[in-house]
This record gives C-alpha cells, sequence and structure tokens, in this order.
C-alpha cells in the first residue's frame, strides 16, 4: 500500500521529461477552463426552479402553495423563482449552502419528506431552519429585490410605513420577522415569537 | 268523410298551439319589462355570456366603519389577501388577541369571543368563533347595488323625542 502510494507521489514530483513546459502550461490553462466552467455550469443548472421541482417534494408542497402568492402571481408580473429566496447570491455563501443542500440529497434518497403527511409533520423544523437563516443575515434574500433604501413610506398603507420606518429602519427587526409565510403555508406557530 | 276528419284535426291542432306561441311571446315581452331589479348580470339576456365587472380594490385605509345594520360584525378596514386561519395558524390573533394589542396597538377581539355557547368564559379564542371571516369581512371600494336605508335606534329615538317636544 505505502508502495502504490511511493509510485504515485513520485510521479507527480518528477519534472515532465516527455511534454513540453509550454504545452503543460496550456493545456492545464485548458483543462482548466473546460473543468471550472463545467462546475460552474452544473451548479447554475441546480439553481434552477426546473430543478428545485423536479422532486415531487417540492413540485407537489411548496411549489403549489407558492403559486396562489404575491410573489408568484402580482400585477407587475415579476416573480420570485425558489433560489432567488432559498440559495444566497454572492459565491462563498451560495457554496457553503449548497454543501448543507447534500444533506437535502439524502433526504430525497430516504424519503424523508415523501408524503403531503410527512411532509407537515417536519414543516416546522424546515420552515425555522429558513427562518434562523434568514434572521442571521439580515433577510439578505428579501433585500435583493426589496431595497429599503429605495422604500416610498407614502406609497406603503399607514401601517406598513410605521412599522418600516421604526422596527426595520432603527434595525430593531428584519423581514422575516414579521413578513413570515409570504411564500408558503405557515407550520403550527405556537411558541414563535409575535405570534 | 276523410277530408272534415282531417279538417278537424287541423283546426284542433292550431287551436291549442295558438295559444301557446301567444303565452311565449308575452313572456319574451314581459321579461325586458318586468324584470328591472338590478343584478350583477345587469339585463344580459340568459343565453348571452356577460363580460365580467372589474374586480374591485379591497379597501386598505385602517379607518374603522360604521356598522350599516344593527349588531353587524365590525367590518376590516385592511387586506387580508393570504392570512392563514387554519387548524395550526389564526393570522388575525397575531394582532387582535389579548396579549398582541399592547404590541400592534389593533382592536382587540370581545370578551364573547372567550364564550362557549353555555356562556362560560374559555382562556383562548372559543372554536365556534375562531374563523374571523365567517363574520367580518374586507370591503370593496364599489358603489353598492341596493341603497341602504338603515337607520340606527339612536337616531330613531332622537326624531321622536324630538317630535314630542314640539307637540307640547
Amino acid at each position: 500500500m505505502k508502495k502504490i502510494l511511493m509510485i504515485g507521489w513520485k510521479t507527480l514530483t518528477k519534472p515532465s521529461g516527455y511534454y513540453s513546459l509550454g504545452a503543460l502550461v496550456i493545456g492545464g490553462f485548458v483543462a482548466g477552463i473546460i473543468f471550472w466552467g463545467g462546475f460552474n455550469t452544473a451548479l447554475e443548472v441546480t439553481n434552477t426552479e426546473a430543478f428545485c421541482i423536479s422532486c415531487h417534494e417540492m413540485e407537489n408542497n411548496v411549489y403549489e402553495e407558492m403559486k396562489t402568492t404575491i410573489h408568484f402571481s402580482n400585477r407587475s408580473g415579476v416573480r420570485a423563482t425558489c433560489p432567488d429566496c432559498h440559495v444566497p447570491h454572492n459565491w462563498t455563501s451560495k457554496i457553503a449552502r449548497k454543501m448543507q443542500a447534500s444533506k437535502e440529497v439524502w433526504g430525497m434518497i430516504f424519503g424523508t419528506i415523501n408524503t403531503r403527511e410527512k411532509f407537515l409533520v417536519h414543516r416546522k423544523r424546515l420552515a425555522q431552519n429558513e427562518w434562523d437563516r434568514l434572521k442571521a443575515n439580515d433577510s439578505l434574500e428579501c433585500r435583493n429585490c426589496h431595497n429599503f433604501d429605495y422604500m416610498d413610506f407614502t406609497e406603503q398603507s399607514d401601517r406598513a410605513a410605521y412599522q418600516h420606518s421604526t422596527a426595520l429602519a432603527s434595525g430593531e427587526k428584519t423581514c422575516i420577522d414579521c413578513h413570515k409565510g409570504i411564500a408558503h403555508q405557515l407550520p403550527d406557530m405556537k411558541g414563535v415569537e409575535g405570534w | 268523410m276523410k277530408k272534415i276528419n282531417l279538417a278537424v284535426i287541423a283546426s284542433l291542432l292550431v287551436l291549442a298551439v295558438l295559444p301557446m306561441m301567444y303565452s311565449l311571446n308575452a313572456n319574451a315581452a314581459d321579461k325586458e319589462t318586468v324584470n328591472s331589479l338590478a343584478t350583477l348580470r345587469d339585463h344580459t339576456p340568459i343565453d348571452v355570456q356577460k363580460e365580467p365587472n372589474r374586480i374591485p380594490k379591497v379597501i386598505n385605509k385602517d379607518i374603522k366603519q360604521g356598522r350599516n345594520y344593527p349588531m353587524q360584525p365590525p367590518v376590516i378596514p385592511h387586506t387580508t389577501r393570504s392570512y392563514e386561519v387554519n387548524k395550526y395558524n389564526n393570522k388575525c390573533m397575531s394582532c387582535h388577541s389579548r396579549h398582541r394589542t399592547e404590541k400592534s396597538q389593533a382592536p382587540m377581539v370581545s370578551v364573547t369571543h372567550f364564550m362557549n355557547r353555555d356562556g362560560n368564559f374559555l382562556a383562548e379564542i372559543s372554536p365556534r368563533r375562531y374563523f374571523c371571516n365567517q363574520c367580518h369581512v374586507t370591503q370593496l371600494d364599489a358603489e353598492p347595488l341596493v341603497e341602504n336605508t338603515f337607520t340606527d335606534m339612536h337616531s330613531l329615538m332622537n326624531e321622536k323625542s324630538k317630535a314630542k317636544s314640539e307637540e307640547h
């Protein structure tokens, strides 16, 4: 075993005796483009709604629920897709979230929520994950579209304008503190703050 | 003989059919004039598909409105789109319940909502009062189809006492 490893290590550390330096550099560069590009393309494919709802767990539960909400159908026709809210947009956080999502692959393979009943049992925990994530990053995924700096309070209803200009402006609250269940149905909210 | 038979049958037929035709015509004519009540269909003939009216906006001004008839449950002065009221949650109660009104400054649900049908008070909203939208509804920004002539008791009493004082 040790011998095999040593042979491998020696091959890697030995200078190339056959290929020219130019071929290695250019070859490495091209291979880099192919692998890195391929990786990112594959990553972006997993970051589409079509990919998300290719699992029936997502299509029959959360996607169906979302169809009735304002984030799916509204006057201006701008809509949010799954990754807009559930995957961070900057690269490092996105990779971190994608690594966490490997647990969701496990859940998919072993059918943790493969029926509506099972999904409802787990709903509180799953929702809590998302609330915690949005609370921790100050509702970053909301703010990717809803920018506080450009909110026109005069266009909002009195109640909304009051809450946004006090609690939200001071940073005492963040979007998700009040706007839970805006895109999907809520779990049992017993014990959740503000309910 | 045969000819007479035919004539009799023909005249009988005419006698039977004519009044029917007449009544059909009369009905059609009546409908235009008699059926003049305002409805959502607005006199659209039965065989024509009416172009639906525009859906009015929900009034969202947060200003309390008077009652339109005695004992009317207060109407909701704000939108309630996608407010969940089901066996898990009651979104209305996240502002209007006893322990939330201090924060939200929303009107508190009245004490009758905690009573069961025997008049005993419960710790939580009584199940028979749980579904807010059974009684409390939002209002649309639309002209009423029928005018409301409701006069509340206080105005009636005031009028009566005024009339009495004028008599004396």
